[in-house]
């Protein structure tokens, strides 16, 4: 019974840290750029805002407009809660697979199209082609890169994948550090960050996903912000403990919970920190240069696999 | 080389052609040239001045009675022509220049839609300033039109302009504004692109028009200058400048040397302020927010000082007619002296963090290229010609004072992309900074402003400066009260927005938004 509990507390905390991430990068952005900045919790008052703002629609929006935000923040939590976050012992370990995740995110995306489609505005529908675009270059890349893990850990759960890896010390072999630059590069790409995407514009042609949510106002897009801060921290937990696992919990002990609460603040604190630079330091790209940064990623996922196939497997 | 020395031979290429010139007049609009043809003969004199390699500079007209008097400039070697003829206002029918000069069309649409000349084969019939809301028999700039408007004959706005079209499997058609994401002025852009590829670009403005030219009628000279510092907001030193520059040709006002020295400082500290963001601006648009919060911080500087120095953060009104109304402040060596020595130090640091971004480079370099017969056939000037190869600047080449009296630089490049336009700022920083300083060191002493006198007659003026966007102009006129009868600024932003339509081709949508920023466009000063 507490299993499940704090599974529901799990997923409670990825909807609460969300804006924290979002705001914790604004504000080193900020500090960058020798400016104070806004407060890190200024995320939250954004949200506080929205929810309050009446949602304005426009006259030519179907019901798929209408019920994309909900779909979308729905699907993205979903697959964010299914990904451990401070220990692999829960429930809903079982559906934490990757092509599950990978699938509910497709399904966010899909309706995220659709709905910068459905009320006819020009940068609707050239955000939906710009989305799909990246999307469909960096989904093989990231699904190549787990295939990395995978195949080590012999299992496409990643509960399961997190619990191996923290057995056997995984950063010595050569795969993971080319599938952890892939996953690098995908999730720049997939949360619409510097260099791929501006999450910070307000020139409309220049748009990747602001170009979707340009038509919502009000308690929807309060929640495809919301959304969007998830899908951040999701791909940032990903990212820390698949390829960091250490600290971990592999069980529901107040103790082990503790330290891997701690841990894992400190981890995705520093890589926001490693992200904001990396913002601060880039330019945005061409649009048609996204291609070759994410077929590095899938040369890189590729490498891994190959250097799995080739140095590990036989040792 | 002697001012107006291919002029006798352009009059002689206008005889050739049978061109009767009614009156050559070298003051009445002096220090340029004024030439009085017939209007039979405007489309002949338009094709010899073409013939001539003249650049295309400006187009108004004026109603006196029941006539109305156009003007038309030209350019060449530094010198200014002024090509006038007269229209009977019953059936005001001339020859359009832009079958000969392209830079021609927009002011001729404008001149068109307030005054209602009727221009002959001209390409464009479409309405430019004067939206729909408006009959198609007003014409609000004719004396007959009250000042307060009419809306009795208004009709609904403009819904259904008829941008030009691209048909064809896979192209997209997409409009930008007039309402944007960010403070901007309004205006409206209509691509037409494939995929992500632009293949025409249409802009449309007029959704800022003032009534500039009609609420300037009756004005007195302090009045107008106040009027003029407001045509464009980020230009009104340069805009006041040329205005009062015009007033004083037309009453014919000394003004003392110490105020022309500070008015050129003014100037030199307006193209700063401007510049600086503009370089940041540049680089934001690509997400590079770093140079955006680094060179905002030094324009913000540079306003303050504005402020502690002269009274006004973009020196607004600071230009009076007769001279200026701030003199240098006595303590100035504490104030101006340390921020410009800061703001060298800063600025070269910050441009070689520029120079060193691949990244950015990678934009910037081959994006949005501007050839140079393209920008000399639109006439572009400022740091969009200078970018392109167009190397002109009326403080050097037109010398007026107290730039006549210094050595002036003015740098030129022929890329044309935007790293070009973005160097070209840069530079141009740098030889204001030089320019101020010597501005100060030879500031001499004396008065700061002339008395305006009591009564000016009927007199015409013209003047010409090199605002940060380019060159302006200025026409004044004043009726036989002393009162201002035509006042009409010419903004270099007419020019540059067709070279915007023409350098965005065959680019990404996305970079639509980099160029844009690097020509950066007033849109008031068109609107007006």
């Amino acid at each position: 019974m507490s299993a499940w509990v704090f599974t529901l507390i799990q997923a409670l905390l990825y909807l609460a840290l969300a804006p924290l991430l979002a705001g914790w990068i604004q504000k080193v952005k900020a500090r960058l750029q020798n400016r104070r900045g806004a407060s890190i919790w200024q995320p939250y008052r954004n949200l506080y805002k929205l929810f309050a703002k009446e949602a304005r629609m426009a006259h030519t929006a179907s019901p798929v407009f209408r019920a994309a935000p909900y779909i979308v923040f729905a699907a993205i939590w979903l697959a964010a809660s299914a990904i451990p976050l401070l220990t692999t012992d829960l429930p809903t370990a079982a559906m934490a697979d990757v092509i599950v995740i990978a699938g509910l995110l497709g399904l966010s995306r899909f309706f995220l199209a659709l709905a910068g489609m459905d009320v006819g505005t020009a940068f609707g529908g050239m955000g939906a082609s710009r989305e799909v675009f990246i999307s469909a270059l960096a989904e093989p890349a990231m699904l190549m890169a787990v295939f990395t893990l995978a195949m080590t850990a012999h299992t496409t759960n990643l509960a399961t994948a997190v619990g191996d890896l923290l057995v056997s010390a995984p950063f010595l072999r050569p795969s993971f550090l080319f599938a952890l630059i892939a996953v690098v590069l995908v999730v720049i790409a997939e949360t619409g960050r510097i260099p791929v995407d501006n999450p910070s514009t307000h020139l409309e042609l220049t748009m990747i996903h602001e170009a979707l949510i340009l038509e919502y106002s009000g308690r929807q897009l309060a929640l495809l912000e919301w959304a969007a801060q998830l899908k951040l921290l999701l791909f940032a937990t990903l990212l820390v403990n698949v390829f960091l696992p250490w600290g971990t919990a592999q069980s529901i002990h107040p103790n082990a919970i503790g330290i891997a609460f701690v841990l894992f603040v400190v981890k995705i604190a520093l890589l926001g920190v490693a992200l904001a630079v990396s913002e601060t330091l880039l330019a945005k790209m061409r649009i048609f240069r996204i291609p070759v940064f994410l077929n590095m990623a899938l040369l890189m996922a590729f490498l891994g696999l190959m250097s799995h196939v080739i140095l590990e497997v036989g040792a | 080389m002697s001012r107006f020395d291919w002029l006798p031979g352009f009059i002689a290429s206008l005889a050739e052609e049978r061109v009767a010139i009614l009156h050559s007049d070298p003051n009445r609009l002096a220090p340029a040239h004024c030439l009085l043809l017939d209007a039979e003969d405007w489309d002949e004199g338009t094709r010899v001045a073409s013939a001539s390699g003249f650049r295309w500079a400006g187009l108004w007209g004026d109603q006196i009675g029941d006539r109305l008097r156009i003007y038309t400039v030209f350019v060449h070697n530094g010198d200014y022509l002024v090509l006038m003829t007269e229209v009977p206002l019953q059936a005001p029918v001339l020859a359009s220049q832009t079958p000969y000069f392209p830079a021609a069309n927009r002011l001729e649409r404008h001149l068109h839609d307030l005054l209602g000349v009727d221009f002959q084969d001209h390409p464009d019939t479409r309405r430019w300033t004067r939206h729909c809301a408006w009959a198609e028999d007003v014409y609000p700039l004719r004396s007959d039109f009250p000042v307060g408007g009419d809306s009795s004959k208004r009709r609904s706005s403009d819904v259904d302009y008829p941008f030009g079209r691209i048909l064809g499997n896979g192209v997209n058609e997409i409009p930008l504004g007039p309402v944007h994401g960010d403070i901007t002025e309004p205006g409206h852009f209509r691509f037409q692109a494939a995929g992500e590829e632009v293949l025409s670009l249409e802009a449309r403005l007029g959704y800022t028009h003032k009534g500039i030219e009609k609420i300037a009628v009756g004005r007195d000279a302090s009045g107008l200058a106040r009027l003029a510092g407001r045509v464009s907001g980020d230009s009104t030193v340069a805009h006041t400048w040329a205005a009062c520059m015009a007033m004083e040709r037309a009453a014919g006002v000394d003004v003392p040397p110490r105020a022309l020295h500070l008015r050129a400082l003014f100037a030199e500290c307006e193209r700063i302020a401007n510049h600086l963001g503009d370089i940041g601006g540049i680089c934001n648009t690509v997400g590079f927010a770093f140079a955006q919060q680094q060179f905002g911080r030094l324009r913000e500087q540079m306003l303050r000082t504005n402020l502690t120095a002269f009274g006004h953060r973009l020196l607004m009104d600071v230009i009076v007619p007769g001279g200026v109304c701030r003199d240098l402040p006595v303590q100035w060596e504490s104030i101006i002296t340390p921020q410009l020595s800061t703001l060298s130090r800063e600025l070269e640091d910050l441009l070689d963090i520029i120079d060193d971004h691949s990244s950015l480079k990678d934009r910037l370099d081959d994006t949005g290229s501007l050839k140079a017969e393209l920008a000399q056939m639109l006439g572009v000037t400022g740091y969009v010609g200078k970018a392109s190869g167009q190397d002109f600047d009326v403080r050097r080449d037109h010398g007026y004072a107290p730039y006549d009296g210094l050595e002036m630089q003015s740098p030129c490049r022929t890329q044309g992309d935007v790293a070009a336009r973005l160097q070209i700022r840069a530079d141009e920083i740098r030889v204001s900074l030089n320019l101020i300083d010597k501005l100060i060191y030879s500031l001499p002493i004396g008065p700061i402003a002339a008395d305006w006198p009591q009564s000016v007659h009927s007199s015409v003026g013209l003047a010409v400066v090199e605002g940060w966007r380019g060159e302006i102009m200025s026409f004044i006129r004043f009726d036989e009260d002393g009162r201002v009868a035509r006042f009409f600024p010419r903004d270099p932003s007419w020019f540059s927005l067709p070279a915007l339509e023409h350098l965005v081709l065959g680019n990404n949508l996305p970079d639509f938004a980099i160029c844009h920023k690097s020509v950066n466009i007033s849109y008031s000063g068109q609107d007006l």
